[in-house]
């Protein structure tokens, strides 16, 4: 489909660049719904990417990109469940998650994150994906995952570590903190930093101009500069796992469900 | 920097982006009600504050902070 209208985003195909939008209130929390509709996404690229050499991914939320995974629904799947089941759940959860983003990953297209407002954890690692990240001046990036007893589980640790330093990687992921856009553009994770609202129009500028290039030599550059680290995202799906079914997590996941605030991404 | 003069432009910056009175904020006061925020939306304060004061201010250290004194304490130490 050349274009789509789904219930958590939709895309379309118009001056050689797909644009992939999110769109589920509050802020394009990833549940099943999400996932379902970004297979059906990863399926269509193969024909979407014959008319395309770039790929914007956006938010139509004003409160930000992504702000992760949808732990609400997520809790109400580990009610009455056994450490066993839950463990299966996350794991079938998580592959068909790493299938997606793989697939962004590798896509023989340039693509391009434009980010604005709370990119959290799971948001975080969608735009990890891609090549380029242009982000809003008043984009944060954060991986709380810690603060529920877990680990980033889509991808977003193996993908970190590729492009920045180990230091980074450890202080995002061990003190759970957000950062600000120009703060991530200074450890190379942002691309550019634009001003407030601004940030699709600069994706599609920048699209516009890598649309001039030939697009095999993109994507042998891109293919030579950007592998997917397999082994070490299979070892987060694992470690993931081995966390999930642990109390503090069911605990940490409570304590976020019952929050009284209607976003409480604060720590 | 005084503490005085960091907490003037802390009250004026949330009186301009959040549109209450400069008047009606004072330095005891709690952020959160005055401004009729959120948690999402003090983020988007802790970014406006970073950028305005060419600081970084890590989230944890606003943890169980919602006057703006104290915010800006948090905010004179780091310059």
């Amino acid at each position: 489909m050349k274009t789509f209208r789904g219930k958590t985003l939709s895309w379309q195909v118009a001056d050689a660049t797909i644009e992939l939008l999110l769109d589920r209130a509050p802020c394009n929390e990833i549940g099943f719904q999400t996932l379902a509709e970004l297979e059906q996404f990863t399926h269509a690229l193969d024909l979407l990417q014959t008319d395309a050499h770039t790929l914007i991914v956006s938010s139509a939320r004003k409160q930000g990109f992504c702000a992760g995974a949808d732990l609400r629904e997520l809790y109400g799947h580990l009610a009455g469940t056994s450490p066993g089941q839950r463990r299966a759940g996350a794991r079938d959860f998580l592959e068909r998650i790493h299938h997606v983003a793989n697939a962004i990953d590798s896509a023989p297209l340039t693509t391009i994150a434009a980010v604005h407002g709370v990119t959290f954890g799971g948001g975080f690692e969608l735009a990890l994906t891609c090549d380029l990240i242009v982000a809003d001046k008043m984009a944060r990036f954060c991986f709380p995952e810690l603060r529920l007893g877990l680990i980033p589980g889509f991808g977003g640790i193996p993908r970190l570590k590729r492009d920045v330093g180990n230091g980074v990687v450890r202080d995002l992921l061990l003190t759970g903190r957000s950062i600000n856009a120009t703060k991530a553009q200074s450890i190379g994770l942002v691309s550019q930093v634009t001003g407030e609202g601004d940030a699709l129009r600069v994706a599609r500028a920048t699209a516009a101009q890598l649309s001039k290039f030939d697009r095999e030599t993109a994507i042998a550059a891109k293919r030579f500069i950007k592998p997917i680290p397999h082994a070490e995202l299979q070892r987060e799906i694992e470690i993931f796992c081995e966390l999930f079914s642990r109390p503090a997590v069911e605990a940490g996941l409570r304590k976020f469900v019952e929050s009284k605030d209607a976003l409480p991404y604060l720590p | 920097m005084s503490l005085q003069r960091t907490t003037d432009e802390v009250l004026q910056l949330a009186s301009n982006y959040f549109k209450v009175p400069r008047e009606q904020l004072g330095p005891d006061d709690d952020f959160f009600k005055k401004l009729g925020i959120n948690s999402l939306q003090a983020l988007d304060l802790l970014t406006r504050l970073e950028q305005h004061f060419h600081i970084e201010l890590p989230d944890y250290e606003l943890q169980g902070v919602s006057d703006f004194r104290t915010l800006a304490e948090r905010i004179q130490s780091r310059l």
